[in-house]
């Protein structure tokens, strides 16, 4: 199986945001916040990082 | 005048925290089941088995017990989190010894964090048991 880097990115954050969501925060509301917020961060960090290697290449 | 913190009482290590802890890294999300947490069990379960079995699916390595050098033995922690997930592939012979394409990377780095990511879960049944978090 070949996922593109963008793909595995996203799987990557989604399981890695659950873990940290539920293992972080105390109750369920929390949880999906915090979770919800992990994930943006991982996925919102690759885009910017991908946009900045862009700059940096052009 | 502020008013002094309250300091947090030091929770007793318990056999049964302990099992808890033993529990979740040999079986993901089995330190959480023993404490009738289903759902958070289910979804660590199925989190850590999913980075795993998608690892494996991505040709990624699974590291085996004679390493070659110091960040393969790096590897080898990160992989033995995974409790008998890590066991099975081991046994099984699954996974690449050697890493040839983009994705196969991916694949390894998917397969460590897995039992990292399971053994984040295990302390964190470890501290439901102890009452450190609820």
């Amino acid at each position: 199986m070949q996922l593109s880097h963008f793909t595995a990115v996203l799987v990557f954050a989604f399981f890695v945001s659950i873990v940290f969501g539920i293992t972080q925060k105390d109750n369920t509301k929390d949880m999906i916040r915090y979770g919800a917020f992990c994930f943006a961060l991982f996925a919102g960090g690759t885009i910017a990082a991908s946009w900045l290697m862009w700059f940096i290449r052009h | 005048m502020a008013q002094a913190r309250a300091v947090p009482q030091s929770e007793e290590i318990t056999g049964f925290s302990i099992l808890a802890l033993i529990a979740g890294w040999l079986v993901p999300g089995a330190g959480h089941f023993i404490q009738k947490r289903w759902i958070r069990g289910t979804l660590l379960a199925i989190s850590v088995l999913a980075m795993f079995v998608l690892g494996l699916m991505m040709n990624g390595k699974v590291y085996d017990a004679h390493p070659g050098d110091l960040l393969d033995m790096l590897g080898i922690v990160g992989d033995i989190g995974s409790g008998i997930l890590y066991i099975v592939a081991a046994v099984g012979s699954l996974g690449h010894s050697a890493i040839q394409m983009a994705s196969a990377d991916y694949g390894t780095k998917f397969i460590i964090v897995a039992g990292l990511m399971n053994i984040v879960a295990a302390v964190d049944a470890h501290h439901i048991a102890l009452g450190k978090k609820k």
